[in-house]
């Protein structure tokens, strides 16, 4: 009996959930409550259905075709076939579409549908490993020069306006020119690059104002320590806006990768850029031999544009969700 | 302002003072870096290249290279060209650095007008089916992959209306016949543009000095800028080169407005977004209340104030817009500094492509710098 108060507490704790589990039915409260307005933005519902569509291509039915239709077939005794990489010996290559290859073939007598769906994981992972660089290093400075201001602050965010002056492009182009530059090394570059650049002068500006909100405050107070205080309550303040600009940024990577394997600048084996750089090479677009032609250069070109796009459209859609001023009235 | 304006100056050398340093070290520090490249060939002896490495500097330590690199990029010494061996780099770029500015100086001011003025009309016709077809139409062109984009123009104007030439910067049967140089007619037209634009500052300023009137103000500005347009244009028709700046403009059409396609619908967006967001503000539904005609509170109350956002991503886009312009000038043959780029990296041209950054990169804080000064004359709240 005497210890009955202690009892009461700990009968009382036992009823209560615990609180990884009530942060977890948060969590799923708010993002059931983001993806309502999320879903009411036409254009990012667009969005995520073409990226869900590449995704699924990719990654499921690429496998699976890979491993039944697109094996390396022998085409007769001595020649054996690759989509891939291979070459089409029984037709005139390039072909237009036809049964044997849904979207035709390209002047290497690969197949152009396999080459596009090899390629969709590989763009994925670029445009995705490129975006969480920039957007983990951008948050962590655009948070820590927030908090600790004075020197540090001026210091990146000069960083950040030599980083938005730069002509982007052409720097890649003069790197990827001296060295070889792979799938990873690109999207490292890409991603240390952005990193310093405009996003962390949007998130410093959002973590000034978490850094204004009393919490802070009374963290400060109850003894939190600075990396504490930066960990716990900025950053997940600050991870809306961050996940936005990822999107914007997956878009940016992925274009610039298309542009340099379009130039034939990077040093790998297939992408959608380099596609319609083998095209372009090997002269079957120009003027009006386009439309002749169309298998080469569209289905890639398509693809860069809708994956871009799509991305762009959910980082709109997510636009309305971070901004609340956005939203329709 | 003058304070201001000289502050910016200043940064702006400094940071171009870090941008060489950037690509000074791009070039020296990396691997495959320009040593590698001097002495990557098999068939000297040790010996030779010994030599190349102490006629070129490089046994020295890094930073006296630095420092040497430094005082030859701002004497504008840049070294020879490897591909157009005894040309020295810096005539290269002082011949094609005009092209480029031409080029994008026209597409970026038809650009922000256009994106300026559909955002403007966008956000006032706010529900309608237009907003929805142009708004799709405009995140299509931001988006879309520029090569597919300039295929699609070049096969349409080029080949299948066959309207505008298809490459290069002017016509070599009318070319062969003279001894003119393009470089010439490429300055002389900047100048021509640079005059008429400092016409329309001075009678603008000149106006708002004189008279207090709206409809007086325009006139002076309007009346002045025909006045040197038409001037102009009727000293190249009376000058005999003026049929060669007429071929030149006629084969830029195609990539300004290439250009002018893909980067539009930023600055469209960007205003349609912020013009929303003005005209829910209290003193637009004042001048409305007001009885002012529904044009002049577009025009005078709403897009004034929703601008600054607009000018702001000019200014952020500027880079990406020149960075674009390698595909753009590479793609339609158009040799300036973008195209540069490009093929002295193709050819491992390390002293033309370094150059070409370098310029690239001065291009672009001039522009930033250009734009700085507008905005401090546009936002009255920037005084530093």
């Amino acid at each position: 009996m005497t210890n009955n108060p202690n009892t009461t507490v700990e009968m009382a704790e036992a009823k209560l959930e615990s609180p990884t589990l009530i942060r977890m039915k948060l969590m799923w409260r708010s993002f059931k409550e983001n993806w309502k307005i999320f879903s009411q933005s036409k254009i990012g519902m667009i969005g995520l259905y073409i990226v869900i569509i590449f995704a699924v291509a990719g990654f499921i039915v690429y496998p699976i075709l890979a491993a039944t239709v697109w094996k390396t077939t022998s085409l007769n005794a001595m020649v054996s076939y690759n989509p891939v990489t291979g070459y089409d010996f029984l037709q005139n290559n390039p072909a237009p579409p036809s049964w044997a290859h849904l979207l035709g073939t390209d002047p290497l007598g690969r197949d152009i549908l396999a080459q596009l769906l090899y390629s969709t994981p590989r763009e994925f992972m670029l445009g995705i490993v490129a975006a969480l660089i920039t957007v983990i290093i951008g948050t962590l400075i655009g948070t820590v020069a927030a908090y600790f201001g004075g020197a540090l602050d001026t210091f990146f965010m000069r960083v950040a306006d030599i980083v938005l002056l730069f002509p982007f492009i052409p720097f890649l182009i003069v790197i990827s020119g001296m060295m070889q530059v792979d799938l990873l090394t690109l999207a490292l570059i890409i991603g240390l690059l952005s990193g310093f650049g405009g996003i962390t002068i949007v998130l410093r500006s959002q973590a000034l104002i978490v850094k204004s909100r009393p919490f802070i405050e009374s963290a400060k107070i109850s003894g939190a320590s600075d990396s504490y205080i930066i960990v716990n309550h900025i950053i997940p303040n600050v991870m809306p806006l961050s996940f936005l600009y990822m999107m914007f940024n997956v878009t940016g990577a992925i274009f610039s990768e298309a542009v340099l394997s379009f130039f034939g600048l990077l040093n790998i084996k297939m992408s959608w850029g380099l596609m319609i750089y083998t095209a372009d090479t090997a002269g079957y677009i120009i003027g009006s031999n386009i439309w002749n032609y169309w298998w080469l250069w569209l289905p890639a070109g398509a693809s860069i544009t809708l994956l871009c796009g799509a991305f762009y459209f959910i980082g709109r859609g997510l636009d309305e969700v971070v901004n609340p001023r956005l939203r329709k009235r | 302002m003058l304070k201001y304006i000289g502050n910016r100056i200043l940064q702006i050398a400094i940071l171009l003072v870090i941008y060489v340093a950037i690509v000074f070290f791009l070039l020296h520090a990396m691997p495959g870096g320009i040593k590698t490249l001097l002495i990557s060939n098999p068939k000297l002896t040790p010996q030779a290249q010994e030599a190349i490495i102490r006629a070129f500097g490089l046994n020295q330590p890094l930073w006296l290279q630095f420092v040497d690199y430094m005082k030859n990029v701002f004497t504008l010494n840049l070294g020879i060209s490897f591909s157009y061996y005894p040309t020295p780099v810096w005539n290269i770029i002082a011949e094609r650095l005009p092209r480029t500015v031409l080029l994008f100086t026209v597409a970026t001011l038809i650009a922000f007008f256009v994106g300026f003025a559909s955002g403007k009309s966008l956000a006032w016709n706010r529900g309608k089916t237009t907003e929805y077809i142009s708004t799709i139409v405009g995140i299509i062109t931001y988006t879309i992959f520029t090569p597919l984009l300039i295929f699609v123009m070049i096969w349409f104007f080029g080949s299948f209306l066959g309207i505008f030439p298809l490459n290069q910067f002017l016509n070599p049967d009318l070319w062969i016949h003279t001894r003119l140089n393009a470089q010439v007619i490429f300055l002389y037209i900047l100048l021509t543009m640079l005059i008429i634009g400092m016409v329309m500052l001075v009678s603008y300023l000149v106006a708002l000095r004189f008279s207090h009137k709206v409809r007086t103000r325009r006139l002076i500005f309007y009346l002045s800028t025909i006045i040197a347009v038409v001037f102009s244009v009727f000293f190249w028709w009376v000058s005999p080169v003026g049929i060669y700046a007429a071929d030149i403009l006629w084969h830029m059409v195609l990539p300004v407005m290439t250009v002018t396609i893909i980067s539009y619908a930023g600055n469209m967006l960007v205003m349609r977004d912020s013009m929303l967001e003005t005209i829910k503000e209290d003193f637009i539904t004042t001048a409305r209340a007001k009885g002012l005609p529904d044009k002049v509170v577009r025009d005078k109350h709403a897009a004034r104030t929703a601008m600054l956002p607009v000018v702001t991503n000019f200014v952020l886009s500027l880079g990406f817009v020149v960075s674009g312009g390698v595909i753009t000038e590479s793609l339609f043959s158009w040799p300036g500094m973008g195209m540069t780029l490009l093929d002295s990296t193709l050819a491992k041209d390390y002293p033309l492509a370094a150059g070409a950054l370098i310029f690239t990169g001065i291009f672009v804080l001039f522009a930033h710098l250009a734009i700085d000064i507008i905005y401090a004359f546009l936002d009255p709240r920037i005084r530093y």
